[in-house]
């Protein structure tokens, strides 16, 4: 053990400041985004999700005291513990669970609604970081990589389950925290062309991209006739090209359900149906495009006041911002969420421990998935995701969940250095 | 080298943030079409129509009023189902039209109001008004049509109708949108500026359902509707709608000027309908039916109707010929029949004399000597001189370009100029004996019968007439145009009319306008037999009185009845009766015009 200083001397006040100045605007958005011009209700009002969420910032700032007093070692000796009481969660909630808006994630106690699956990811980023922290732990071990895609497939499943595919999407996320700690990029590679190549082949004609692929294939070849290894190579990826363009029709016609179907359309084509599946996308663009560069000013949004945005004090909260405080708050908003992440990739850097670093990662992954999708969402640069913007949407389980999330890496960085690297 | 993953880690952060930055960037400062579409969502405009002006006759009765009636509105979204078969049933429509007016609705907007049943007049509404209250989804919104509670003057007030697509883009912005009215005939649309007053528009902000949530921008945009102007007129109701009576189950014109203002007193084209058919629901129904009437009542003729004006235009060839000095009141000329058709027992008359029994022979021989005067060795050249400075004074007259009358539509009728028979006959092709029938008015010579009437007006004034013209003031403030206050002089010299006026006195106390004289009254007038090739000749008659200080001058013609010594004569002795006496002693010859036997 090194010298131990005060703990309050290690702690990143930086994203503490960020972390409360977000909330806080979150706040007012949320207050923005229900806010009745002919019936105006104190900030306060409880029956507002404004005044709900206020309580909502209370108890996250609880436990994130609570997290900030506790052993630090509590975390990576529970990791396990914590996983399983999350998984057994997702399962009760599929029989216990109340179904709101087609997906059964909730459970009712009393007056307040709890959504395990946003404590899931928690519970998997905490367990994935204790898996790779293993002493002998390595890609190359098949039995180590069928454990990892378990302990994140278990959850993004169960998820799946409940009816809720935008949180199970999250988990994607993960695999940027294997690519950190030494996946080889090939697979981040092939994700990511596999999911360019779906969109192509709904835009484009089927034959001219297999074809495409054939002459791409012939000219790998070419390149590559002294090496046999690079031709096998060259061949499978043809082979896996036009096998995914031949699938992606049963893929979005029989795997997909009506409205994902709607979605991936509407992003693919936004003006084909702007009155039906594409409303939201439509009226999102209009109501940030029409805040101009300063924006109608604070309370001031119509198009969010007159409910022509669905789900605006959650999902859609973006749209209240682009909305009242124009390009310039959207500007600072982006640009707050930018250095933050950058700052979470250099806290998680900074770490001694595999198992502190690998939850760094996977802390930022999941917060710069959120943020990517959900902003890119409203400015129709993602097909609508239905996942909340952390710590600005409206909702109690996913803030709570988002600042205990937060609040485990900064406990674990504060003490970064009683936590010895291998 | 897994350390410099990190430095993917950030790069992928910093492009995510500016692609979301520049796309940013792109919709709120590039594109402007946002906010506009942001607008279009939430602003809803209401349009506040004003009450179009009334037009007063000279003794401020109202002419043209407005009408409530009202509009049965539907916003398609709240309608219920199951309120179909009673709907129906109250309203009296079948479930069809019903289907038909709701998908019409929606097609149009599912949350905003459309029209379901047009302009309900005040009675039938109030029938319905209390049954409305129980369907969902149905509203109804006021508004006025255009009535005439005299029903008369359809000819002078005109109508209003939908603005078209070409009045459309003709007209300011600002004024007109599709589906607004607009004056299209008569006075509705000469003084259309003045009588549609000043829409009111309102800015509404509305959710996404269509409910109101308050002024937009505390109704910094908004507009107060104001009222169009009351237009007053010069016609005079009462005796107008005398002479539409006398017109009954006539063809033909009647108007009488007021000649030292130049005041239309009565404006009538007959056969004529009930303006009021042509406002509200029925428009479409009833224009069409007027389009077809082979009466053709659409027809303005006062304005539009060129006639030969036959024998009252000797009276204008008198004064030229005095005037070009060619004749004097003492000349006398033989009643040569062998040349040309005369009537009535006369020999060799003076001027005067020639007037009292509209002498063919005497007028031709005056015409001539008006056209060949010698002027030219070649007798073509000649007659060619002579039409040019006989056009020069019969157009002074106000004839053969339209007199700028304020109601669209008037025709100038035709005075031919020696060009015209160039072109018909060849350059001195034709002289004199040609062109002879313009001396009794007849032959290529048209003229409309607001010009006859202008004629007698002219003879009134000893020598000018003002422009004839509807407008009296405006929201009572004197705002008669300058060129409906200028005297036009004829080419003629004053002195030259009281020989012609004698004359017109004896054609009404001796001679063919008999019915014409009105006991106490020194009426001046002049027939005319307009000869017709295809039927009966129609029957014409101008005239002023009293024959000092005139206060009236006439014209009335009617189609197919003959001389009009019997109908046209009658029919102005009659007004001049009501006119200046106020009360009809001569009922005889009331029963004798209503009877309307007029050709034996």
């Amino acid at each position: 053990m090194r010298t131990e200083g005060r703990l309050t001397d290690n702690i990143d006040w930086t994203v503490i400041a960020i972390y409360l100045a977000l909330i806080t605007f979150g706040w007012l958005n949320i207050y923005a985004a229900v806010y009745d011009p002919e019936n105006p209700t104190s900030i306060f009002n409880f029956s507002l999700n404004s005044g709900k969420q206020l309580i909502w910032i209370g108890i996250s700032l609880v436990f994130a005291s609570i997290i900030m007093l506790m052993d630090f070692r509590f975390f990576r000796t529970f990791s396990w513990l914590i996983y399983f009481m999350v998984i057994a969660s997702l399962i009760a909630v599929l029989f216990l669970g109340t179904e709101v808006a087609g997906s059964k994630s909730w459970f009712q106690i009393g007056g307040v609604r709890i959504q395990p699956s946003e404590f899931a990811k928690y519970a998997c980023a905490l367990a994935l970081a204790k898996f790779l922290n293993k002493s002998n732990f390595s890609f190359r071990k098949f039995k180590h990589i069928v454990a990892i895609a378990a302990i994140i497939i278990i959850p993004l499943a169960l998820t799946v389950l409940q009816g809720d595919t935008g949180s199970a999407l999250v988990y994607s996320a993960f695999i940027l925290v294997l690519f950190r700690e030494g996946m080889s990029p090939i697979i981040l590679i092939i994700g990511v062309l596999s999911a360019i190549l779906f969109i192509l082949t709904l835009l484009v004609s089927k034959i001219v991209i297999i074809v495409a692929m054939i002459i791409l294939g012939i000219l790998g070849i070419l390149l590559s006739l002294k090496e046999a290894k690079r031709i096998i190579l060259v061949i499978m990826a043809v082979v896996y090209s036009i096998g995914l363009v031949i699938s992606v029709d049963y893929v979005f016609n029989n795997v997909l359900k009506p409205h994902q179907q709607n979605r991936i359309q509407v992003f693919i084509n936004p003006n084909a149906d702007p009155m039906g599946a594409g409303w939201q996308v439509t009226q999102s663009k209009i109501a940030i495009g029409s805040g101009g560069f300063w924006g109608k000013g604070y309370l001031k949004g119509t198009q969010t006041k007159f409910d022509f945005i669905p789900d605006q004090s959650t999902d859609n909260i973006f749209c209240t911002v682009g909305e009242e405080h124009g390009f310039v708050g959207s500007l600072i908003l982006v640009s707050v969420f930018v250095f933050f992440l950058i700052k979470l990739v250099q806290i998680a850097e900074r770490q001694k421990s595999r198992y502190a670093r690998a939850y760094g990662y996977a802390v930022t992954s999941i917060f710069l998935f959120h943020v990517m999708v959900n902003i890119g969402m409203t400015i129709g640069l993602f097909p609508v995701i239905g996942i909340p913007l952390p710590f600005f949407s409206y909702g109690g389980s996913a803030l709570v969940a988002f600042s205990i999330l937060l609040f485990t890496l900064l406990k674990l960085d504060a003490h970064r250095l009683q936590i010895l690297g291998r | 080298m897994r350390d410099n993953r990190k430095y993917v880690f950030i790069g992928i952060i910093i492009i995510i943030g500016l692609v979301f930055i520049s796309r940013l960037f792109a919709l709120q400062v590039l594109d402007s079409n946002y906010k506009l579409a942001a607008e279009h969502n939430i602003i809803q405009r209401k349009v506040h129509y004003p009450f179009r002006g009334l037009v007063l006759d000279r003794k401020n009765n109202v002419l043209v009023e407005n009408e409530p009636v009202f509009d049965v509105m539907v916003v398609p979204k709240e309608v219920e189902e199951d309120q179909k078969d009673k709907f129906c049933e109250i309203f009296n429509i079948d479930e069809e039209k019903y289907d038909e007016k709701l998908k019409n609705a929606k097609s149009y907007s599912y949350v905003k109001p459309s029209i379901f049943i047009k302009q309900l007049p005040l009675e039938e509404f109030a029938e319905i008004e209390d049954n409305l209250v129980g369907f969902n989804g149905f509203y109804v919104s006021p508004r006025t049509v255009r009535s005439y509670p005299h029903k008369s003057m359809a000819s002078a007030l005109g109508y209003i109708g939908e603005i078209s697509k070409s009045q459309l883009e003709k007209y300011e912005k600002e004024h007109y949108e599709q589906g607004d009215f607009i004056g299209k005939s008569g006075l509705e649309s000469e003084y259309e500026q003045e009588l549609r007053g000043v829409k009111g528009i309102s800015y509404q902000m509305v959710n996404v359902r269509g409910l109101v949530k308050g002024k937009f921008k505390q109704g910094l945009y908004d507009t107060l509707s104001s009222p169009g102007s009351n237009i007053k007129t010069s016609l005079d109701l009462e005796l107008q709608q005398y002479a539409e009576w006398l017109m009954e189950g006539k063809r033909g014109s009647v108007v009488a000027i007021e000649p030292n203002t130049g005041e239309i007193l009565t404006f009538i084209s007959a056969p004529s309908y009930d303006p009021n058919i042509l406002t509200g629901r029925d428009f479409p129904k009833n224009y069409q039916s007027l389009l077809e009437d082979t009466l053709k009542p659409l027809f303005i003729r006062p304005l539009m109707s060129p006639y030969p004006p036959g024998s009252i235009f000797k009276l204008a060839q008198a004064l030229i010929a005095l005037e070009e000095k060619v004749i004097f009141p003492y000349t006398r000329i033989t009643c040569n029949r062998n040349i040309i058709a005369c009537h009535g027992d006369h020999y060799f008359e003076d001027l005067k004399g020639a007037i009292k029994n509209s002498c063919n022979p005497y007028f031709r021989e005056t015409f001539k000597r008006i056209i060949n005067q010698n002027l030219d060795e070649n007798t073509y050249k000649d007659s060619e001189i002579g039409l040019a400075t006989w056009n020069k004074h019969i157009r002074s007259f106000g004839f053969g370009t339209p007199l700028g009358i304020d109601i669209p539509n008037e025709k100038g009728g035709f005075i031919p100029q020696p060009a015209y028979y160039d072109k018909l006959y060849g350059d001195n092709r034709w002289k004199f004996s040609t062109i002879y029938s313009l001396a009794i008015g007849q032959g290529e010579i048209s003229i409309v019968p607001i010009q006859m009437a202008n004629l007698a007006a002219i003879l009134a004034n000893r020598g000018y007439y003002m422009t004839p013209h509807f407008i009296k003031d405006i929201d009572e403030k004197e705002s008669i145009p300058e060129t409906y206050k200028v005297r036009n002089y004829t080419s003629i010299d004053t002195g030259h009319f009281p020989i012609v006026i004698d004359a017109m006195e004896q054609v009404v106390k001796k001679g063919t306008g008999l019915r014409a004289n009105v006991p106490g009254i020194d009426v001046c007038g002049k027939t005319g037999t307009a000869e017709n090739p295809h039927g009966e000749d129609h029957s014409v008659f101008i005239c002023f009185a009293p024959k000092e200080n005139p206060k009236i001058a006439i014209s009335v013609f009617v189609e197919n009845s003959g001389q009009g010594g019997r109908a046209a004569a009658g029919i102005s002795g009659l007004m001049i009766e009501k006119y200046l006496l106020g009360e009809i002693k001569r009922t005889w010859l009331e029963d004798y015009i209503k009877k309307g036997e007029f050709i034996y």
